[in-house]
């Protein structure tokens, strides 16, 4: 077990493409770490470059605080779990989690009594004969983590393990990773494109975008103080919403009515015209059902509802609306990079189970304005996330998150 | 592949008779040379397919007779001379073909091209100059001196299934092997060449039939039985006197010589299976 530090890493291809830039991260010994992100955003990249498989361009990597750059992969002493499982087909499952130690030339009892721990930890006692063809997807899975774990890695790294299994499997095998790692303690590197396993698996979890580092900070961290408009929309599901608004004085005009915020959750606006509010779908209410107590927090607005998702604990309503062209444009990009696809410009609120709106009608909607965040729509900062740190009440790694929203904003404008 | 229970009855009965078709199309020469085999000296000439009557003369002839000394020293020097090719040329192929699906290296496609470049020249224009030179070093009418032109032959078109068949082995295997703690020698000995084992069987038996089957090089660079192979061998046989037609026992040494090469089809049918990697990866 061991403490994985990176240092300013960096990863340019021989075509000039910079798949990861700059990269600072502390993985603390016997922490598990998300790397999540939108497709090709360089976290698989980074985790090679961990393991080994890919060189480092420039910056440092150090393993229990030896610098491992130059080291080929099994001098790491790092085990890992690939997307596809990479299981040996002409080994039997026996073999297959023996592998490590047949290579490390331990002697057969010993093989023996490791090989059969890992396996009825993770219940393949009775397949242990199989070969991997004749497996189903989770067996095959579990093999592949009985094989990381047989022989005492300083870590686990994990590589899209679960986007193979269908939604029911995923679900169980997410909750035997987190158990098996609690138990076991090792450090442990996982990297995903799905943001519910980032944040149900993390200690700690690291958005990344375009090979930059985002933000690294506690999953509750990350849903309720994202930095920027990318982590905002990236975590959460279903997505944050964004609305439009012009700042007049300490007005919000915005397409569903003038909004002030409330005292302490108002940043600095001067010199901005334009910006984005951010509220997630549970910051909205049907206006009916809002208790009283905390009514006087929020903003009641007419909306038309066209669509409504009951999903027996809540459900979602659909409230389309117009916005500026450039503002649309540049949430449509978000989208996209985001790897969805935005239809229109629309709310997606979430409704009590209760709530007897119905579809296709104008309903009267509550929204809590202690939970909007306000945001730079050029350079997609979240305003109300930068003033509050000033405080020190981010215990996210200032500098590399305010470095990235800095790199951040030269993007985005020149995207806008 | 769909199925043949799927297909409509029209269809299925239209593949069996086009296979009908090809089975005898292939099999009639050999039906023929198998009952050649069996002819007496007179009875070559009787325009009937079958023998009028079935007599072991013509193999006799050649395995305890007079062309007996011909014809098993022609054996020999086949199997080994094919055997050999065949060891070199998959063993060079594998590395070669390891080396052109795994790395990026500047040339790689040149190989390659050259490789099909030699496969498709023809056989019967450097077979002169090879010949002048043999002589020269002396390597006329030896092994060596069939071996390596047979190399020149296999070797393209190993290095070209080869090479197939490694590309087909997901890449993260070896990734996994090297994780685990083996060096690229462990990687490629423990995890990539079993599972390119079928494809190095097809490929041996591929390169095996190429040499054993050569004609061109084998009258051309040997002169005595030291290296002489059969279908060469077969050039020389005559018949009891000069006026008898050898036909007969030229088709007894053709089926003898067709054996190997069938049983060796038979030994490996069940290694030459694709599918083999079905396992390794995905749910």
């Amino acid at each position: 077990m061991a403490a994985i530090t990176l240092k300013n890493i960096n990863k340019q291809y021989g075509d000039g493409y910079r798949a990861v830039k700059d990269v600072n991260l502390d993985i603390a010994d016997g922490e598990f770490v998300i790397l999540v992100g939108p497709s090709g955003c360089g976290k698989s990249t980074l985790l090679r470059m961990i393991v080994g498989l890919e060189d480092i361009t420039s910056g440092e990597l150090l393993i229990g605080g030896e610098r491992v750059n130059e080291k080929a992969p099994r001098d790491r002493n790092l085990s890992m779990v690939f997307q596809n499982y990479a299981l040996y087909p002409h080994l039997t499952v026996y073999e297959n989690i023996a592998f490590p130690l047949r290579l490390a030339k331990a002697p057969d009892s010993e093989v023996d009594e490791r090989v059969r721990h890992a396996a009825e930890l993770l219940e393949l006692t009775e397949h242990l004969d199989r070969k991997p063809a004749n497996l189903s997807g989770g067996q095959r899975q579990r093999v592949a983590m009985g094989r990381a774990i047989v022989r005492e890695a300083q870590a686990f790294l994990f590589d899209e393990p679960l986007s193979n299994l269908d939604a029911k499997l995923r679900g169980q095998m997410r909750t035997e990773i987190s158990r098996l790692q609690k138990r076991l303690g090792i450090t442990t590197v996982y990297v995903t494109h799905d943001q519910v396993e980032a944040m149900t698996l993390g200690d700690r979890v690291a958005v990344l975008r375009k090979g930059v580092l985002q933000q690294v900070a506690s999953p509750r961290e990350l849903y309720e103080r994202p930095v920027n408009l990318f982590v905002a929309g990236f975590i959460g599901s279903p997505p944050m919403n964004f609305i439009p608004a012009t700042v007049e004085r300490d007005e919000l005009h915005t397409p569903f009515g003038q909004w002030r915020l409330p005292e302490g959750k108002r940043p600095d606006l001067s010199g901005h015209e334009i910006v984005l509010l951010g509220a997630r779908p549970e910051a909205f209410e049907d206006a009916a059902v809002v208790s009283e107590t905390i009514r006087d927090h929020g903003v009641e607005f007419e909306a038309h509802v066209d669509v409504i998702e009951w999903l027996g604990n809540e459900q979602y309503a659909y409230v389309p609306y117009e916005a500026p062209d450039d503002i649309s444009a540049q949430l449509a990009d978000l989208e996209r990079e985001l790897d969805s696809e935005a239809m229109r410009t629309q709310l997606v609120v979430s409704l009590d189970a209760t709530s007897r709106i119905p579809e296709g009608s104008t309903a009267q909607l509550w929204l809590d304005l202690r939970k909007v965040h306000v945001f730079d729509p050029a350079s997609g900062t979240n305003l109300t996330v930068a003033q509050s740190s000033g405080n020190g009440a981010a215990k996210a790694p200032a500098g590399d998150a305010s470095a990235a929203a800095v790199d951040e904003s030269a993007d985005g404008s020149a995207q806008g | 592949m769909m199925d043949e229970r799927d297909l409509p009855t029209r269809e299925k009965v239209l593949w069996w008779i086009a296979g009908v078709v090809v089975i005898v199309y292939a099999l009639f020469p050999v039906v023929w040379i198998v009952a050649l085999s069996f002819k007496t000296p007179s009875d070559l000439g009787s325009k009937r397919f079958w023998p009028t009557s079935w007599v072991w003369e013509n193999y006799d002839n050649i395995l305890a007779g007079d062309a007996q000394e011909l014809f098993l020293s022609a054996l020999r020097n086949s199997i080994g001379i094919s055997l050999i090719a065949t060891f070199i040329s998959v063993v060079l192929a594998t590395f070669a073909a390891y080396a052109i699906a795994r790395l990026d290296f500047p040339g790689k496609r040149v190989i390659l091209t050259t490789a099909l470049a030699v496969a498709i020249f023809p056989v019967i224009s450097i077979v002169t100059p090879l010949f002048n030179l043999w002589r020269n070093i002396g390597l006329y009418d030896t092994w060596p001196g069939l071996i390596i032109p047979y190399l020149s032959l296999t070797l393209p078109i190993s290095i070209w299934t080869l090479s197939a068949f490694f590309r087909q082995i997901p890449w993260e295997l070896e990734q996994a092997a090297q994780v685990d703690g083996a060096t690229t020698w462990q990687a490629f000995r423990k995890v990539i060449v079993p599972l390119a084992a079928p494809g190095v069987f097809t490929t041996a038996i591929i390169s095996f039939f190429i040499a054993w089957n050569d004609f061109v090089y084998g009258i051309s660079l040997t002169s005595t039985e030291r290296a002489r192979p059969v279908p060469a061998a077969l050039a020389f046989f005559t018949g009891a006197s000069q006026f008898e037609d050898p036909a007969g026992s030229i088709a007894a040494a053709a089926v003898i010589v067709t054996i190997p090469v069938v049983v060796l089809v038979l030994l490996f049918q069940r290694r030459i299976v694709s599918g083999l990697t079905q396992g390794a990866v995905k749910g």
